[in-house]
């Protein structure tokens, strides 16, 4: 199951949080502490982070004895690539009939 | 809409920026490469952008400056959230060697989309469905 993109938009809305994604696609799994380390912010205040991305199909969570490792998972950012690829795509079409016309009308 | 995407395409074409911007502020002649229109060349115009699949796109105008800028609203609004669409469409015209470089960005926000279900993701399904076999050609 794939989250809609619009889930996916307000979860990377958030400047913390999208710093905390983009940390884990760089980095690999982490746990909260580590993260919290980097965040600024407050662990408790990571882990509801946490939560919303994980709700958005963004990480996953892994249980080890006490600790919670997080992991990024790039495809779920799928929907979003989708709709800038057809939109590239609509232009170029656009452009090619463009040059068409550039070429029928005079100076 | 705190989050937006942008969708950048850029090209030089051999004309002078001029004959550019006449194409793209011209509505005869906005409709031979892009849409049916009834569009005006001055800021706060609305007007729409008809689609050859039936669907109309309500536009209005943000921002002219001759020969270098043009951007409008890009709007398909629609109460089915999976087809309804806010953006901004924003033409810069630059000059170059061989003539005029165009850059189109297209920043926009949907609301909300609904998941892919036999292959009709959003309204610019049938659109973009015409143009595959150009589009096999460019890719």
């Amino acid at each position: 199951m794939t989250p809609p993109p619009d889930l996916l938009l307000k979860s990377l809305a958030d400047p913390t949080r999208r710093a905390i994604f983009e940390r884990l696609c760089r980095d690999g799994e982490q746990t909260v502490g580590t993260l919290t380390a980097h965040a600024g912010v407050s662990q408790p205040a990571v882990s509801k982070h946490l939560g919303v991305l994980k709700a958005a199909g963004l990480v996953r969570d892994r249980h080890a004895g006490r600790q919670t490792h997080y992991s990024a998972q790039p495809a779920s950012l799928a929907p979003l690539r989708d709709w800038t690829r057809d939109m590239e795509r609509f232009w170029e079409a656009r452009f090619e009939d463009l040059e068409d016309l550039l070429k029928r009308m005079d100076q | 809409m705190s989050e937006v995407q942008t969708v950048t395409i850029e090209r030089e074409f051999a004309h002078p920026p001029g004959k550019l911007w006449r194409a793209l502020t011209q509505p005869h002649l906005i409709a031979e490469w892009l849409m049916k229109n009834d569009f005006v060349a001055e800021v706060g115009h609305r007007f729409n952008l008809n689609g050859d699949w039936g669907g109309t796109l309500d536009c209005e105008v943000l921002e002219i400056e001759p020969e270098r800028t043009l951007a409008y609203r890009w709007d398909h609004v629609n109460d089915n959230p999976a087809y309804d669409l806010r953006s901004v469409v924003r033409f810069t015209l630059e000059p170059a060697a061989g003539g005029t470089r165009l850059r189109v960005e297209q920043t926009g926000f949907r609301p909300e989309q609904k998941q892919a279900s036999g292959g009709a993701k959003f309204g610019w399904q049938n659109f973009m469905g015409k143009l595959d076999e150009l589009l096999g050609r460019i890719d």
